[in-house]
């Protein structure tokens, strides 16, 4: 079985890649997502191979990829679409949430959007406005709409090619400071044994206490739990993958074990996932609960100004205290 | 669809043949295509605004056809107004006054061509084959549209202003992809949308969309002069046609009260489109006779004499008018007309006072297409506090 090391933006090409071969149905779509290959390269070379009706560069207009990808998904394509930044998706948010959906409910099931709308996203590059958003719960909150996340290329390889698979619209959020973090990827193995698309995992067995992470904090949270186990402290990190529908039975068989919870987004945290899973872990886990769910997220501002995003960004001191904050209960 | 020309039968009791510019003085609106005037008089063609020449040439069937297809939509537009008033439906928004925009386009669509309407193409969905009651579902309440859009081809309404005009170019855009584009019997696509939605960014991107890619795709705008309160002058400064000549594809400005000329602009410019000649604006000009919906008050934003000018170009009145001075139907074909509207509105009635709600639990129905544990378990819960009420005095 072929097992390559690849960085998580050459995974989701390599991904891509093999969705557009392995059905003609689907057409990549975006700014710039031709001949550069994406701002981030996450498209680089498929136009080239798979000509410009299936790598199509588009308008500068996001309302319209998204629209423009409805009516194709009820022709009977399988879009796939980029939006260049996170914070540049709110141009399309009336169709994302109004009609991408709304369309398979309001049909009564006989139209169906398999529609997937790649967003790079989170902070953490050193970027301008507008470049470093956290918009998850936006889409979350939507019920028709499901939401993942990869957080290393094993992950991103497998999930982007089960997402343009599924029926479902997708808003698939990738974490770009991530991009070029690498890891081994089995490029072989066929998609139904890949660990399913809307299923939790943990990504480190621990025993003392748990941490949900998603995205681009799953290296930060088992950054920490390295170091707590050097403090002799072993922390359980649960990569979520997907946050809507969420998936915490995972969460909920590892916090009756460990009594501890502490779950890290960069979004803000007022009324953000980790709010949801709060409420929902103390609803299921509250007689084996030691102290309450604590969180760790980006504060409620706007995305500050990149010289202080470190500070902004929940990182490795931030999640051991706060782990350091449930023994303290 | 057509025998000969109407302009030269052998009967010779058509009217004298004339040929019209658009942009006629005699009718006081600028740049309309126009092929049967108010008082029912036949122009045998007309010129638009590129130079293309509009003409129709119908059977005295097919001239009969499309009167019914007016006075039927009318009448079942009454019967949904009355029932709202009724209060049967939550709400109701009416097509009077624009049934020739609707009939005429919507009859020159051909079975593989896709709609993408509005919320008050009532018109055009008859004209799709699809049981009049279909929209009143969504008004009362009991459902949210229940056609099957890819069997009828004609999609679900649009409630938010100008969203499925880049629905429509995307389909167009997949139709081109599929290579059914380029041949007489090509697909074509039309998307509805009104004169406020213009302003609309969404419609201005599919303008875009449409003309950069070459969608096979007619806007159709039925500009019937109010976006609810707001008059055509809060929208725009140039006549709406105009705009298309900006993003690089021909507008066309037709009689919106006149079935003929709707008719004969629609199927030029969905049989461009099929031919590969990508998509094209027309701007059905035309007047919503009626409230915006039921829950509006027109009288608060617009005067009388308004209305009753525009009565004057009335549609249906014109078409009779047509009819009777060419001796194509008589009193009998009217009155029997007038009863099978009669009969069908009494149906339509008795079936929507008969539609019964939806069982509660069935709003968890089809959020996704296979499904999500998340809300199995909600559907699970709520059904078990449901069946806690049963045979309980609640
Ligand atoms: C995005 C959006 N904004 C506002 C509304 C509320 N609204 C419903 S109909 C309407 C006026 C639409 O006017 P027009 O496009 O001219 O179409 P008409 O109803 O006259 O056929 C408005 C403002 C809406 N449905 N969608």
């Amino acid at each position: 079985m072929a097992t390559e090391t690849l960085t998580l933006g050459k995974a989701l090409n390599t991904g891509l890649r093999r969705a557009l071969e392995n059905d003609p149905k689907v057409v990549i779509m975006g700014e710039d997502v031709g001949k550069l290959g994406g701002v981030f390269r996450i498209t680089d070379g498929l136009q080239k191979d798979f000509g410009d009706q299936r790598v199509i560069d588009t308008p500068l207009a996001e309302s319209g990829i998204i629209g423009t990808a409805v009516g194709l998904a009820i022709r009977g394509f399988r879009p796939v679409c980029e939006i260049q930044f996170d914070g540049f998706v709110y141009p399309a948010y009336d169709q994302i949430v109004s009609q991408v959906a709304k369309m398979h409910y309001r049909s009564q099931g006989k139209v169906t959007i398999p529609m997937v709308i790649r967003i790079p996203y989170g902070g953490g590059i050193g970027a301008v406005e507008h470049h470093s958003e956290s918009p998850e719960a936006y889409f979350a909150h939507t019920a028709g709409l499901k939401v993942v996340t990869c957080a290393n290329p094993q992950d991103a390889y497998s999930m982007i090619q089960q997402a343009i698979a599924s029926d479902d619209p997708i808003v698939f959020l990738e974490p770009k400071r991530r991009y070029w973090e690498k890891g081994p990827v089995e490029l072989d193995a066929p998609l139904d044994a890949a660990y399913p698309l809307h299923s939790a995992r943990v990504a480190r067995a621990g025993t003392d206490a748990t941490v949900l992470a998603y995205g681009p904090m799953v290296r930060t949270a088992l950054d920490a739990a390295t170091a707590a186990a050097e403090d002799g402290r072993e922390l359980e990190v649960i990569d979520l993958r997907t946050l809507s529908p969420l998936d915490l039975t995972a969460a909920y068989e590892s916090v009756k074990r460990t009594g501890r919870c502490v779950v890290v987004h960069e979004a803000p945290g007022n009324l953000g996932l980790g709010s949801e899973i709060a409420a929902r872990i103390t609803e299921e886990c509250f007689y084996s609960l030691e102290s309450p769910v604590l969180r760790v997220t980006g504060f409620d501002t706007p995305y500050p100004a990149s010289r202080v995003e470190e500070e902004y960004l929940p990182d490795l001191d931030r999640v051991l205290d706060a782990v350091d904050r449930t023994f303290g209960w | 669809m057509a025998k000969g020309d109407p302009g030269v039968t052998t009967r010779g009791r058509r009217a004298a043949p004339r040929s019209k510019r658009a942009a006629s003085a005699a009718t006081g609106e600028p740049d309309l295509v126009q092929l049967l005037t108010p008082e029912g008089e036949r122009i045998e063609s007309a010129i638009g605004p590129d130079g293309t020449e509009y003409r129709v040439d119908f059977t005295d069937e097919e001239y009969r056809g499309l009167y019914r297809d007016l006075v039927l939509v009318r009448k079942l537009d009454a019967e949904a107004t009355a029932l709202q008033r009724q209060g049967e439906l939550g709400l109701w928004a009416s097509l009077l006054g624009q049934e020739a925009a609707q009939v005429g386009s919507g009859r020159a669509l051909r079975t593989q061509d896709m709609a993408f309407p509005t919320y008050r193409e009532h018109g055009v969905l008859y004209c799709r084959g699809i049981d009049p009651i279909m929209p009143l579902g969504l008004f009362r309440g009991v459902d949210q549209g229940g056609w099957d859009p890819n069997e009828f081809k004609f999609n679900m309404y649009t409630i938010v202003i100008g969203a499925q005009t880049l629905h429509a170019t995307g389909y167009a855009m997949g139709v081109h992809m599929d290579g059914k584009t380029g041949t007489e019997d090509g697909e074509a696509v039309i998307a509805y949308f009104g004169d406020g939605a213009t302003s609309q960014g969404d419609v201005n991107e599919a303008f875009v969309w449409a003309s950069v890619f070459n969608a096979p795709l007619v806007f159709f705008c039925q500009n019937n002069q109010y976006a609810i309160s707001e008059p055509l002058e809060r929208q725009t400064r140039v006549p709406l046609y105009q705009r298309a000549g900006g993003f690089g594809f021909p507008g066309v400005r037709v009689d919106g009260n006149d079935v003929l000329a709707s008719y004969a602009v629609t199927r030029h410019a969905l049989d461009n489109a099929r031919l590969g000649q990508g998509p094209s604006l027309i701007e059905a000009y035309t007047y919503r006779m009626g409230a915006h919906t039921t829950s509006d008050d027109p009288t608060r934003y617009r005067i009388a004499s308004e209305v009753e000018a525009w009565q004057a170009k009335d549609p249906i009145a014109r078409m009779k008018a047509f009819l009777t001075k060419q001796q194509i139907a008589d009193e009998s074909f009217f009155a029997s007309v007038d009863e099978q509207a009669r009969t069908e509105s009494v149906h339509l009635r008795e079936r929507v006072l008969n539609m019964p709600n939806p069982e509660p639990v069935t709003m968890f129905d089809h959020v996704y297409p296979h499904g999500s544990p998340e809300l199995d378990e909600q559907r699970a819960r709520f059904s078990k506090y449901m069946e806690s009420f049963e045979g309980s005095a609640h």
